[in-house]
Parts: structure tokens; sequence; C-alpha cells
């Protein structure tokens, strides 16, 4: 478990557990895993000990096709955090992956491939749209997932 | 007869009690909970000293033990704690009516007491405790409970064509029926859809009146036998029926992991609810719905059987959720016009209605269902009157 939760930049990092830290070993390595039971196959999203399909725990981390299709969105105003708000308004898209529909990730559509937040303007964004991942290094230990059209 | 033990109209709320409602009140939350408590105790006519189970929130700051030995309480024999935010309002009256009908108790009092007006916004702590799958959302700024809430809108509005016209349906209800309760934060503020529609955003598509207030306040209040109410100063406000659920992968405020995301929490409450109780949807003749965002509403008309998957927006056309309407809800402004106390606030309103005595009563009314938290594991109570 990490507890410094904020860059000097002040964005906020993922609070890391043992059932993710493959998750972010990934996408350092640019990378998007995702976890599978060994024993039957399903993927499962966010990462837990347990195969809510079969009870196993046992697990496997399989790399995402990287592609999928834009299933909601917002587009946030202040008040917010202050680094946040320095890059308002920005977009927050949930990504549903095509390897598994019900796998949903929360990310940022971006306007090239390692942009980061805020770096796409907010009309270009609508449901359906077909996305592919990026890769957006915060610091040594982190980088985020992040989305641009396809 | 079956073994089974039901809660059916076994116990009924005697008291009720709250602060005025304000951005910024005096004194803490520990000090406003011990006086709301003594007040609603005073308006059921019972004394501090007869309780014996009480119940709140897992995020109240004031523990039963303050509690009891600030108002010379005796020994407390059941005591309970809901989890989830805002979802837990009706459970603390459900649990309380649980105990009492299976004599673990026999006087409870279950209350809330939040400085969220004048204190810090949850949200704004980088590391907030809420049990929610933070590492997979905050990190890319979505922070809030509006920007948490505003996806599930979205979505909503992309499936079943819904409006903002839709969710200011929603707004000016509340405020309308804010604008005849002098207790509300909003009493003297009228709105108009132009207001609603020029406001400014928060987390498109959610505008600033899609959003709960920002409240200080405490309220509580006092359950009994039904048998016991019979002695009590007010007329019995009985419990007919108490419901709490989640559904299957349930996650708080952002159920996007899921198998279908536009069916929340109330769906599995609901069941529940319905199921145990001789009052169906159809027979509700005042509803008070959590609402510390606008979606909420429709999404629990739908959950809580008033209309089908995906009706609850046109539900709130031609004013059939204002007073003089089809349902009426949030009779006194709820959460978004008159104060937002986790909910609480619906819970004391719903007694007023079976009271007789709501600054907007609808006539005659003898149901009012009262839901707490959507979004989140939730609960909710039937209330009826003789
Ligand atoms: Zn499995």
């Amino acid at each position: 478990m990490n507890d410094q939760l904020i860059t000097q930049d002040g964005w906020l990092l993922p609070v890391v557990s043992e059932d993710s830290v493959a998750f972010w070993e990934g996408t350092r390595a640019h990378k998007l895993l995702i976890q599978t039971c060994a024993n039957c196959e399903a993927m499962r999203f966010p990462p837990r000990p347990m195969c809510p399909k079969c009870r196993s725990l046992d697990c496997k981390w399989v790399e995402s096709c990287g592609t999928g299709t834009i299933w909601s969105f917002v587009i946030a105003h202040p008040p917010l955090l202050d680094a946040y708000a320095k890059v308002s308004p920005y977009n927050v898209i949930v990504v549903a992956l095509d390897d598994d529909r019900l796998i949903r990730l929360v990310g940022n559509l971006v306007d090239s491939p390692g942009a980061t937040l805020g770096s796409l303007s907010p009309g270009k964004v609508e449901i359906g749209a077909r996305v592919k991942v990026s890769f957006d290094r915060l610091n040594d230990e982190f980088t985020l997932p992040r989305w641009t059209l396809i | 007869m079956s073994s089974q033990v039901s809660i059916q109209d076994r116990c009924a709320i005697v008291g009720i009690a709250e602060t005025k409602f304000a951005k910024n009140l005096e004194g803490s939350e520990k000090k406003l909970a011990v006086q709301v408590i003594r007040d609603a105790l005073e308006d059921a006519g019972i004394d501090p000293s007869e309780v014996d189970g009480l119940s709140s929130y897992t995020m109240e700051t004031t523990a039963e033990v303050e509690i009891a030995k600030n108002l010379g309480m005796g020994d407390i024999s059941f005591f309970s704690q809901i989890a989830y935010g805002g979802g837990g309002g009706c459970a603390t009256i459900g649990h309380l009516a649980m105990a009492i009908a299976t004599g673990q108790a026999n006087v409870g009092v279950a209350w809330r007491s939040r400085k969220r007006g004048s204190g810090p916004r949850p949200w704004s702590a980088a590391n907030v405790g809420l049990p929610t799958p933070l590492e997979w959302t905050r990190p890319f700024g979505l922070l809030r409970p509006a920007d948490e809430i505003g996806i599930l809108t979205r979505r909503y509005m992309y499936e079943f064509g819904a409006t903002r016209d839709h969710l200011a349906n929603v707004a000016l209800a509340c405020r309308k029926h804010a604008n005849m309760n002098p207790r509300a934060m909003m009493y003297e503020r009228t709105m108009t859809r132009d207001d609603y529609m020029n406001s400014r955003w928060i987390s498109e598509p959610l505008c600033l009146f899609d959003n709960c207030l920002e409240t200080d306040g405490a309220l509580a209040a006092v359950i009994v036998s039904s048998e016991r109410a019979k002695d009590c100063k007010n007329p019995p406000v009985f419990i007919h029926s108490f419901g709490q659920g989640f559904r299957k992968e349930s996650h708080t405020m952002v159920n996007y992991w899921c198998e279908d995301p536009m069916m929340g929490p109330a769906f599995a409450c609901a069941n529940q609810l319905w199921k145990n109780s001789e009052i169906q949807p159809d027979d509700i003749d005042v509803a008070q719905i959590y609402d510390a965002f606008t979606t909420l509403i429709p999404l629990s008309l739908e959950g809580y059987g008033f209309c089908k998957k995906g009706e609850g927006a046109s539900f709130t056309e031609n004013g059939a959720i204002e007073l003089g309407g089809r349902l009426p809800i949030n009779t006194s402004g709820g959460g978004l016009s008159e104060a937002y106390v986790h909910g609480f606030n619906l819970i004391n309103e719903g007694v007023r209605q079976m009271r007789g005595t709501s600054t907007a009563q609808v006539p005659q009314a003898k149901s009012c269902l009262v839901t707490s938290g959507e979004g989140v594991p939730t609960s909710a109570v039937v209330f009826r009157r003789d």
C-alpha cells in the first residue's frame, strides 16, 4: 500500500492494494492487463481475490486488445482540486472494453497518445465513439492509461 | 400463522425534531445531536431515561456513549450504525423497529447531525475514507459525487431519451415545495426553468441545481411499539414495511462494473420492501425520495416500481411529482431545496405527512414511502397512519 496519494503537481495517485499491483505494473510497461480467472477464464474488474463466477482464487493477468467504446462521460467543471481545476473543463470517460463489454474502465480521452488530462476539446467526446488505449507517465511508479479516438 | 416474525405495523414513530437548517450553525455536531434528541423525546412525551435503543450512520461523529451520557439515558440494550452514507437513513428506523418488535429494546432513537454546510467537502481530502474503489476513478479526475453520478446520468439520458428538462422537473418540484416550507433553506428563493437552464455546470450533464444543498443541521426520531404509541402525545406513524439492499456486483456511487448500471440498489431494496407490505406502489399517496442529485429521482421511481425501467424521466412530466400530481415527492423541499442532512429530513417530512402537518400537505394522505441514498447500498420505509 502506498500512502503517498498525490504528486508534487497535485495529481491524485492510485492507492494500490495487493489485488491491483499487477495492473499498475502493467501500465508502467505500457500494457493494459485485466485480471482473469485461471479456472474459468472470466475477466473481472475491479481486481479482487476471488472469481465471483467459480470462486477460484487463482488468477492470471491477460493483456487487453486495448480498444473499446465510450460508454458514458462527464465534463468536469470547478470546484475541483487545484491541479484538476487548472486543466478544467476536462472529460472523464468510461470505456467498455472490446475484450468484454462488462469490463468498463474510467479514464480520459486525450488528443494524442501520451497527452494528458484536459488536452482534448470537450466537444469531441460522445457515447459510442471508438477509442484505443495510450499511456501517460505520471512519475517513476505510476503510468495511467488514457484513450484516443480511433 | 407462519412462525416468521414480521415488523409490519408493530412499531411507530412518536416523536421528531430538527434544528434550524443553515449554511453555518453554532455549536458542534455533538451539541446539535444531543439537543435534537432531547427535543424529539419531548415531542414524544418520553423521558430520556427510558431510551434503550440507538441507531445512526457510521459517518455520524458522535458515538452512542456520548449521546447516552449527555441525555442521562439508562442502560442501552440495542445500538447499531448503518454504513454507506446517505444509504443508511431509513435503515436507522428499520433496525430500531426490528429491535423493538423482537424485544431487544423498548424506546429507540435514530438521529443524524452533520455540519456539511460549514465543514469541508468530503471529496476535497486527497484520501477520503468512503468505501469507493477510488483507485480506479479519482486519479482520472472523477473526484466528486457529482462526477460519479454525472456518468450514470449521461448514460441514462442516452439509453432512455431523458433530457435536462426532466432533471429540471425534479429541481423545480423540490423548490416549489421548499417555497411553502419556512424551515427550508430555499424558502424565499424561487426558481424558474430558465434559472435552471442557465445555472453553471458542475459536471456536465449536471448543473448547480442538480446538486443538493450544503447544510448544517441535525434531526432525530423516536420509535416505540405500536402498543406503547397509544399513550404518546402525537398520533402514531406506523412503520409498515422496511427494506435494505444492494444488487449483485454493487459498488458505491460508481456502479459501472455490473451487468446493468441503470438498475441500482433501489431495485434490490424495493423487492424486500414491497414483499412484506400490504401497501403497494399504486397505493402510495406521497413519497420522500432521496435527492442528493436530481437523477436519483427517475432512477428511484423505476427502482421502487412507480413506473417501468426507462420511464422515470417521463414520469416527472406534467407536474406529476408536485403537490396535486400523481405522486407528490419531497414535500418539504428535499435535499435539493430544504436541507441536505443525509436524507434524515425526508424521514421527518414523511412523519409530518402522516400527522397531517406538512407545509405542503397531501390531503388525506394515508401512506408515505421514504427512501435513502440511491447509488449506494440503501434502505427504505413505508409509513402509514390509521
Ligand atoms: Zn472463475
